[in-house]
């Protein structure tokens, strides 16, 4: 059996335009899903019935999206979802504890962590989108005899890139050999590090137990660097696609990417047996107008739709007004345009109000974005 | 023990829908698909549920593993309750009887012990044919206003169109004074919508002695709704000015399919005041080409869209290739309109495959009828399917 935990909170500040409202795993993409689908329909779709969400702040808008978890099938009696909320002890004084890395966060589920009686326990952040098979991961695992199963993916790195990843070198079994964190200069094909690692779970107890024992507080510095000459920690090698998000340019872009060609999109959405699920929100089906013109554009149910539409991405609810045209933007959940408005490289979060004539542009390097609820 | 439900309703879905033909193949009528990602029972279960009503009994008859299967526990409607939520209640073997549901009747009075169980002050009857929003707490409030023994919910309808329904008469009131099961010279216009409310143990009564009758049709209409007129009980009638329409034939359901289309829509499905509730699974969202052309349409996640859609309601999954076009149609999930096929006027049953350069329909017209293709079709590439055609499941027509 296999036990699932994700970081909600983790690189909350990656995106600042979007997420001061919310945790990254609760950051809207694609339409109708919420970052966190991915890790939890990829652990739903591998038989993980037991998940734990780990957050620590910002989370109300991840609570009402996973609910009981019952649009995963989670809302179990044995097992299901838990929301790991912070926890503030009768004795703690005035201050709550905030983690910024995994470690931390796991030190802040302790009782979790040691009463865990499952053989594996999979670790993943929000940060990524993909659809990864991790049975065949867990079978891998357990095949090699692994402490720690680190999943990557083979890119072509930038030093930019670099300086925000962990990239791995492994030996010709898939063994790693190192683990270099945020390295400066390096550049060229390279593994990098996907943020879904399987753990043995008795090796994860004493892991957590040695980083409370010597205050550690990285999983990736103090253990996969540090250890890596004398525990058994193996790449799993996915090739599938993979984006993720260090800023709103990142964001925009790979937004985009899913447009066009059917191909990425069905890479992340039609894979076999493997659907990405989300909360179902009962929306109607999307009505398109007589003078309705909608070219290269994904859209969600539940809008309306009365001018133009290209390049664009509408999520759940948005109102197109007459004569309004839409380019290149992503307009969150419930956004309303009225008639006449003109837009180009705008992203617009939930239920923002563009009245009728206004023209607001962005540029496809620097997207214009809209705070939550605001009117223009 | 169970708790006490001021009001329980019990809505009939076992009936066959002969009058749609190849849609009620393998589907009972209340499953039928309707308005793009919903099915024709959502609409009497979402008026429960929006009129704070949470125990439903679906009496079911013809083919109902579908419908079994989409009611499920109830989640889609919040009526996954501990207490009440949704039943289904098909025929079942009894020590002594062993039947069918002989009439809309005789299906509650085989249920007596499943409406006694929620103790119940009313008893709300509802059918799975129709198509409308409505709030039974109002119909309640007004049943109770008048200390009625049994309210029926009446809906104005043109007197050219009033031999086709059941018509009251009242007095000024609005209490009943007759009632004439399709009359050949109405003089009423308040049809009869079939949705009654029923004090409990008034309908158990006439029920009961409704069973005992063997020449009795066990019909609502028919047998006790008369009965209780005759025994001078205080029945009144309920108006309701809104959207409601009966879709038990090919036009009517595509004409009600019509009606959520439009600048002005007929029956507005975008208000958010009535939510209609379904069950929906996890679909990517519609991908619209870059030579796509949709204009007055509905189109349901899951779709890919490459050519041209016009007029028409598409259910999720539909995919239709580059230069297809797909008129004055409704076409279920899954569907797959191939390259230069042609689909007007025509109704498509879920994974049908209409090949290339295929024609399935003929414009609209005066005299055009609406062509239906059934589940799982696939028509050949270069075939035509002529108007009015009715193709049924596994025929052998491609």
């Amino acid at each position: 059996m296999t036990e699932g935990i994700i970081f909600s909170n983790l690189h909350d500040d990656a995106i600042p335009e979007l997420t001061k409202v919310r945790t990254m795993a609760s950051l809207p993409f694609a339409c109708r899903y919420r970052l966190i689908d991915f890790p939890l329909s990829n652990m739903v779709n591998s038989g993980i019935n037991s998940v734990y969400v780990v957050t620590t702040r910002n989370y109300q808008s991840l609570l009402d999206h996973v609910g009981s978890g019952k649009d995963w099938d989670l809302a179990r009696r044995s097992g299901g979802l838990k929301v790991m909320t912070p926890y503030m002890s009768a004795f703690a004084g005035t201050g709550i504890a905030r983690f910024n890395s995994r470690m931390e966060a796991l030190k802040s589920i302790t009782n979790t962590i040691f009463n865990m009686t499952s053989d594996y326990v999979v670790l993943s952040d929000c940060d990524g989108i993909c659809n990864i098979n991790i049975s065949d991961m867990i079978a891998q695992h357990e095949r090699t005899g692994a402490d720690i199963t680190v999943a990557v993916k083979k890119m072509d790195v930038t030093p930019e890139k670099a300086a925000r990843s962990v990239i791995v070198e492994s030996d010709e079994d898939g063994r790693i050999t190192e683990a270099l964190i945020r390295p400066s200069r390096i550049t060229g094909e390279h593994d990098v590090n996907i943020n879904i690692w399987v753990v043995s779970r008795r090796y994860l107890q004493v892991m957590v137990h040695d980083a409370m024992a010597r205050n550690l507080t990285s999983m990736s510095r103090d253990f996969l660097a540090r250890n890596a000459a004398f525990a058994k920690y193996m790449i799993y090698r996915y090739d599938g696609f993979y984006a993720n998000f260090s800023s709103l340019q990142d964001y925009f872009a790979c937004s985009m990417s899913l447009l066009g060609d059917s191909g990425e999109r069905n890479s992340i959405f039609s894979v076999k047996n493997h659907p990405i699920i989300t909360k179902v929100r009962n929306s109607t089906p999307t009505k398109y107008s007589d003078d309705a013109k909608v070219k290269n554009s994904l859209i969600a149910d539940g809008c309306v739709i009365e001018g133009t539409v290209e390049n664009s991405i509408l999520f759940r609810g948005v109102k197109v007004g007459k004569n309004t045209v839409i380019k290149n933007s992503i307009l969150f959940q419930d956004t309303y345009t009225g008639n006449s408005v003109n837009l180009n490289c705008v992203v617009t979060d939930k239920n923002v109000v563009i009245r009728d004539y206004r023209t607001l542009s962005g540029s496809e390097s620097m997207p214009f974005c809209i705070e939550k609820g605001k009117m223009i | 023990m169970f708790n006490k439900k001021e009001c329980v309703a019990m809505l009939l879905a076992g009936g066959q829908g002969s009058r749609l033909y190849a849609l009620t193949e393998t589907t009972a009528k209340p499953a039928v698909p309707f308005g793009g990602k919903y099915r024709i029972i959502d609409f009497p279960l979402s008026n429960c549920v929006n009129s704070g009503i949470d125990t439903v009994g679906v009496l079911t008859q013809y083919q109902p593993l579908v419908l079994n299967e989409y009611i499920g526990n109830g989640q889609p409607w919040d009526l996954d309750r501990a207490s009440g939520g949704v039943m289904v209640l098909p025929p079942y073997q009894a020590k002594d009887v062993q039947d069918w549901y002989k009439g809309t009747a005789n299906a509650i009075y085989q249920n007596l012990n499943f409406i006694n169980r929620y103790d119940p002050d009313y008893v709300l009857i509802l059918s799975g044919d129709h198509i409308y929003n409505m709030d039974y707490a109002q119909m309640l409030d007004y049943h109770k206003k008048n200390n009625a023994d049994c309210t029926i919910a009446v809906i104005d309808v043109p007197l050219s169109e009033a031999s086709r329904f059941g018509i009251m008469y009242t007095d000024e009131t609005e209490r009943i004074t007759e009632f004439a099961e399709k009359p050949k010279n109405p003089k009423s216009t308040k049809a009869s919508m079939g949705i009654y409310i029923f004090n409990k143990d008034m309908l158990e009564k006439f029920l009961i002695a409704d069973a005992a009758d063997k020449d009795s049709d066990n019909d609502f209409g028919k047998n006790i709704i008369p009965a209780m007129l005759n025994s001078g009980a205080r029945m009144f009638a309920y108006r309701f000015e809104g959207y409601w329409k009966d879709v038990g034939t090919i036009d009517s359901l595509w004409e009600a399919n019509m009606d959520l289309i439009g600048e002005e829509p007929v029956f507005n499905l975008h208000d958010r005041r009535h939510k209609v509730y379904s069950r929906s699974g996890a679909r990517q969202p519609q991908y619209v080409g870059d030579e796509a052309k949709i204009t007055n349409s509905l189109v349901t996640e899951g779709c890919e869209i490459y050519g041209e859609v016009i007029n028409s309601i598409l259910f999720s999954g539909v995919y239709v290739a580059p230069g297809a076009v797909v008129k004055d149609s409704v076409v279920f999930s899954d569907s797959k309109i191939m390259e230069g096929a042609v689909v007007s006027y025509s109704m498509l049953d879920h994974d049908v495959v209409v090949g290339k350069n295929a024609v399935v329909g003929k414009d609209r017209a005066e005299g055009v009828k609406i062509a239906v293709v059934g589940a799982e079709i696939e028509i050949g590439d270069g075939k035509t399917v002529e108007d009015g055609a009715m193709i049924y499941p596994g025929a052998e027509n491609n």
